[in-house]
């Protein structure tokens, strides 16, 4: 089953909700974080995302429309 | 294309440990891979400094070739394999007239546009292309809009590998051109996510060397050179201040790690430099970080024309910011439209022309001077990292050109009146 890696980054107004939580309720997708730091302004969440390739596609794009920053692991390849 | 011979895998070398992660500490042995499974941290090379320190001096140094492969015994790959086209000991020059226009007595200008491909990635990817050779890789590859593109694609060629350079279709002619001599580009049609997510992909599936992913830890060190060579131009001591441009901050992280990897080692007295964030307005998640008193810098959409800027979500963001906190540094995010300005300032005080990055650069560094962060005397070092030639449309709104008739008196008309007025 492919596994992607990427990092969520939280806003204030998104701190409050269980959006991991939800991502895998609504999709089959399984969550697995590895490092984290929240705090009452930010937070960001370093997680493996487990499932089919279309089903984390489609898990990303709504956790995009939720407000969540969404980067790979890796951050940008593409360099100058 | 008939392929030269790979060499095979080397053994383990002995000034290096292991490849440890950034967070948690844990090791891993030398192989092309670049995060912690644990915690998916950063991998990077850890070394065994008393072992170097019985063979590492100045004179062993001096000793050395004219290119990077003069610190060997401070990189993670053998100077016998080298890739090896040239990369470092660029020139470290005396900047009066500029220092002249800032307020500054003692300015340098590290100038790495003078490396073989024009720009200082030719130090990362020649560490990364021999560590590709020692791994026995056959393809190395990476995705850039400009000088990785270069340097990866002119690496690779000196290597024999076969060579994969993705670039987006829609970019300047002649970036595109300037790698695709070397041979081996791939235009990708697409916008810049959609590279990013297919180089992702394409690094987690093939058994390629793809330079900023899998050889990331080896290939970032390569940046560390610039602050051996800065040391060693100087006379042997750390600057008290550089300016460094940021994408995605190894840059900046490894010059600092070479300055402060001589002082453990003994090479220098102390390396106390105060290590300052230059980013564009257009794309500064960075300096935002610093100045937010954020330790993690927010991913941003890239609007800018420092292109070799143009990271929005920088791997070593976190790092970099730490590291201009606890050096005593500063984060600026230069206003778009002072950009050409700081490009034409270096050129016409210096004689230097660079690219937008180095731009970011002087105009960074014109407001540390004004702000009193930098003193007129304290000695101070501006990255040049590339070379203007290759982001000419940058430019083209702020040169001025006069045009006459192939006549004396035009000359005298048009030139000589506007000289004297």
């Amino acid at each position: 089953m492919p596994i992607r890696r990427v990092t969520f980054t939280f806003k204030t107004e998104l701190i409050q909700r269980p959006v991991i939580y939800e991502l895998g309720i609504k999709f089959e997708i399984v969550t697995n974080i590895r490092r984290a730091e929240v705090n009452q302004n930010d937070g960001w969440v370093v997680l493996e995302l487990e499932g089919s390739s279309e089903e984390i596609e489609r898990g990303l794009t709504w956790v995009i429309e939720q407000g969540v920053e969404v980067s790979s692991l890796e951050g940008d390849i593409l360099t100058g | 294309m008939q392929l030269l011979p790979l060499r095979g895998p080397v053994e383990n070398l002995s000034n290096v440990q292991s490849l440890r992660c950034k967070e948690c500490g844990r090791d891993y042995p030398q192989e092309p891979i670049y995060v912690c499974d644990f915690c998916f941290g950063p991998l990077e090379v850890a070394y065994d400094y008393d072992e170097i320190a019985k063979n590492l001096s100045r004179e062993s140094i001096q000793d050395g070739p004219l290119t990077i492969w003069r610190y060997d015994q401070l990189l993670p790959a053998s100077r016998e394999n080298a890739v090896n086209i040239g990369a470092g000991m660029t020139p470290l020059l005396k900047a009066d007239n500029l220092g002249k226009e800032l307020g500054l007595n003692n300015l340098w200008i590290k100038n790495d546009a003078a490396n073989p491909t024009h720009s200082f990635k030719d130090r990362v990817v020649s560490v990364a292309a021999t560590k590709a050779v020692e791994f026995d890789f056959d393809t190395i590859a990476c995705a850039s809009t400009g000088n990785l593109a270069g340097a990866t694609a002119a690496h690779g060629a000196k290597a024999g590998m076969n060579t994969m350079v993705f670039i987006p279709s829609d970019l300047e002619r002649g970036k595109v051109l300037g790698a695709a001599i070397f041979g081996s580009v791939v235009l990708v049609n697409g916008n810049y996510d959609d590279v990013n997510r297919l180089c992702s992909e394409l690094g987690d599936d093939r058994r390629w060397a793809f330079v900023n992913i899998n050889m990331r830890p080896y290939y970032s060190e390569g940046s560390k050179s610039i602050g051996y060579e800065l040391a060693e131009q100087l006379g042997w001591r750390a600057p008290e201040h550089v300016i460094v441009p940021v994408a995605s901050g190894s840059l900046f992280t490894k010059v600092y790690k070479g300055l402060n990897e001589f002082a453990k080692l003994g090479i220098i007295e102390n390396a106390d430099t105060k290590m300052h964030i230059a980013q564009a307005a257009g794309c500064s998640p960075v300096a935002a970080a610093f100045i937010g008193e954020q330790a993690h810098p927010k991913p941003v959409i890239p609007d800018t024309i420092a292109k070799s800027l143009a990271i929005g979500s920088p791997a070593d963001g976190y790092y970099t910011v730490g590291i201009a906190n606890s050096s005593g540094g500063s984060g600026t995010a230069v206003p778009e439209d002072e950009i050409a300005e700081g490009m034409k300032l270096l050129a016409q005080t210096e004689g230097i022309f660079t690219e937008t990055a180095g731009g970011v650069v002087i105009s960074t560094l014109r407001r540390l001077a004004r702000e009193g962060v930098i003193g007129p005397d304290e000695e101070t070092v501006a990255l040049i990292t590339g070379t203007g030639l290759k982001t000419l449309e940058a430019i083209e709104d702020i040169v001025e050109t006069r045009t006459i008739d192939p006549t004396v008196r035009s000359f005298d008309e048009i030139v000589m009146e506007s000289a004297t007025k």
